[in-house]
């Protein structure tokens, strides 16, 4: 009896601290939550860890996915939803949300192919979708020896690698290789997951990398900074100018230099096989989701000010892991959106200038 | 004495009420473990219910098809369950067909022919084999065991079996190690601890003087396990088996990383596959459509579904085993 009194006073002291502690935290925002894409995590956390030690507001962000972020947002269970795959106008206003892309990264073809180095294997995009369609079945194919002229290309079959989860990185490839192969649109299409009529799934980016690695004359699809960590052999692909480029920031850039932002309703921008002598054909924004009307404006605001932080200060982290910063044009015209759209509930606005973080 | 007189209606009165205090503590006390184990029950059905909500869109949409079509197309939005289903059903029996007779030898290794200072150590092996994570047979067997299979295994099963009329097909295509061949021997391996464990100790569960008796008139020790002890302990060995069989069916991880994922329908053991539970794992994070997640939802019943039959089959099994055995057990 004497220990069971014990226990419930314990437990009293305890749940009375649970509520002192929730209180003290409701009196300003301590904490922001957000949930969605498995690709910009590194960079999110990199910069959330920076902002704590600046600010004192902790960002917890859990990479569920894209369609776990979607899910999430509409259900109101996190402050701010991310997703690679941008949504159409329709979906964003019925669900009363508007998205802003937040960084940029390019996907990559992995190889492993007996006497193939990196950046040696040239390819165009029909024949990219050709393989991923299991149509080209051997390396030594005749459309791919004619853009490899002098190449010794081994006779051996082509063993595809796809992402065996959904996700934004497949998106991104799908929507390429659909807008450079009628066929590939056709008989595949453009998903976060898709019925691949050819090859072996891996689990996320490591699976990937990992069945290319091991198995033989294989060739696969990861983030460019996956690729570029775990030194990957990647294949050059030829853009919409006709040129063989190599995947790096600079192409990634000058994919997202022509993409028109200022024209595109909902900032939904594909940035694949854009215009430009250098620009790398699967190119992709990844995208933030929050609701235009706000109930809660105390913690809006500091979401945005966490995001405007990072657009102005965040920049040299994210080069450092590999992704491309939005250019100065985009930011701007991302937080005058903001500045219009996102208001409370009586519609006042939300964000002004004055509320950045300096 | 009248005074003692007096008090006897008190003294029964007080009885009584002890009595009543006892009757509403036992009542008491069963209605709470019935609460508890009706608990059980309750969540069993919640489960199923729940699932069978989630998956009722995708059910009524493509009906009993849903369970014959290999179509599996989040693009276009059209579901079936046949490949991962099949890429299930086929995984555990490979399992079962390795782990049954290896565990079999290991239980029989260790209650009847080992010497008595080998046994503890390789029981605690097999035990320890046992409590090792899923994931962890996952990552070796697509950085150990695969490339083993692509490189020697398979080619040499190719070349052995590939050319012979109807097995022929089932050792067809590229040798990844990747694949539903793959997939299954590492559920095998998966099982046998568990199925060895239970194996030997209901082997150990055999009367000595039956053994005995039998050692006496004569019988060799395969003689004595295949007449006495197995005959004894049959019931429970397969219960033993049927419990290895329903962690195969369920098992994740370890599958999902060496099965290749690929929804395609294929009689070759050597091309990949899927199994109910790695869709579901590697499918549900990015399911953006409510038809791929109801499809999903459905898929989950689908392996539910399997797993109850199985064991309503071995319950089945089992009593017909134990009604032939007459007053055995």
């Amino acid at each position: 009896m004497l220990c069971s009194t014990k226990t419930l006073t314990r437990l009293l002291i305890a749940g009375t601290a649970a509520i002192l502690g929730a209180a003290s935290a409701f009196a300003g925002v301590q904490i922001i939550n957000g949930a969605g894409a498995t690709f910009p995590y590194p960079i999110y956390s990199k910069w959330a860890e920076a902002y704590k030690a600046k600010t004192g507001i902790g960002m917890n962000y859990q990479s569920i996915g894209s369609g776990g972020g979607i899910k999430q947002i509409k259900a109101r269970t996190v402050d701010f939803g991310a997703s690679d795959k941008p949504l159409k106008v329709e979906e964003l206003n019925e669900a009363g949300l508007m998205q802003f892309p937040m960084v940029m990264g390019g996907v990559v073809p992995v190889l492993n192919v007996k006497g193939i180095s990196s950046g040696a294997l040239k390819l165009s995009g029909p024949v990219l979708a050709d393989i991923f369609l299991g149509k080209i079945k051997m390396w030594d194919d005749p459309a791919i020896a004619k853009l490899n002229a002098g190449m010794q290309l081994p006779k051996e079959p082509i063993n595809v690698v796809h992402r065996s989860d959904g996700s934004g990185t497949t998106y991104i490839f799908t929507h390429y290789l659909s807008q450079v192969s009628a066929e590939f649109k056709q008989k595949v299409g453009n998903s976060t997951s898709v019925a691949w009529p050819a090859g072996v799934g891996g689990k996320g980016n490591e699976g990937v990398a990992n069945y290319v690695q091991r198995l033989k004359g294989t060739i696969g699809y990861v983030e460019y900074a996956y690729a570029l960590q775990n030194k990957m052999i990647y294949a050059r692909l030829q853009n919409k100018a006709g040129n063989f480029v190599k995947p790096d920031s600079e192409s990634f850039q000058a994919a997202a230099a022509g993409a028109d932002w200022a024209g595109t309703p909902g900032f939904r921008v594909m940035l694949t096989n854009q215009p430009g002598s250098n620009s790398w054909p699967i190119t992709g924004a990844t995208f933030i989701l929050v609701y235009k009307k706000q109930e809660r404006p105390e913690i809006a605001q500091e979401v945005l000010k966490f995001f405007d932080w990072a657009y102005h200060h965040g920049g040299d982290m994210a080069s450092k892991l590999d992704y491309v910063p939005m250019p100065e044009s985009v930011v701007k015209l991302v937080e005058q959106t903001w500045k219009k759209e996102i208001t409370d509930v009586s519609g006042n606005p939300i964000w002004t200038v004055s509320t950045a973080r300096k | 004495m009248a005074s003692s007189d007096a008090n006897l209606p008190a003294a029964a009165a007080e009885l009584g009420s002890s009595y009543a205090r006892q009757r509403l503590l036992d009542r008491s006390f069963q209605t709470a473990t019935l609460a508890f184990a009706s608990f059980v029950l309750l969540l069993l059905v919640g489960i199923i219910v729940s699932l069978f909500i989630g998956g009722w869109q995708a059910l009524s949409t493509f009906g009993p098809g849903f369970l014959v079509s290999s179509a599996w197309n989040p693009v276009t939005d059209q579901f079936g369950a046949l490949v991962p289903i099949y890429g299930t059903l086929v995984t555990s029996l490979i399992a079962l067909l390795i782990a049954v007779p290896i565990s079999f030898g290991i239980a029989l290794f260790l209650t009847e022919v080992a010497p008595p200072w080998l046994r503890r150590p390789i029981g605690t092996a097999v035990e320890l084999l046992a409590a090792i994570p899923s994931i962890i047979y996952g990552m070796w067997g697509l950085f150990v065991f695969a490339p083993i299979m692509a490189n020697y295994v398979e080619p040499w099963l190719q070349s052995r079996f590939g050319d012979i009329a109807i097995i022929g097909a089932l050792f067809q295509g590229a040798p990844l190690g990747i694949g539903m061949l793959p997939a299954g021997i590492i559920l095998g391996i998966m099982i046998i601890p568990f199925v060895a464990a239970i194996m030997r100790d209901v082997f150990l569960a055999t009367p000595r003087f039956l053994k005995e008796s039998a050692y006496a008139v004569g019988a060799t020790t395969w003689e004595v396990v295949w007449r006495v002890v197995v005959p004894y302990t049959r019931v429970a060995a397969v219960g033993g088996i049927f419990l290895g069989l329903g962690r195969a069916l369920g098992e994740t991880m370890a599958v999902t990383f060496v099965i290749g994922n690929a929804q395609r329908l294929d009689v070759s053991l050597f091309a990949p596959g899927n199994s109910i539970a790695s869709a579901l794992a590697n499918e549900f994070t990015e399911a953006v459509t409510d038809m791929h997640t109801s499809a999903l939802m459905a898929l989950g019943l689908v392996l539910f579904m399997i797993t109850m039959i199985v064991l309503a089959g071995a319950k089945l099994l089992l009593m017909s085993l134990e009604q032939g055995h007459g007053g055995r057990t």
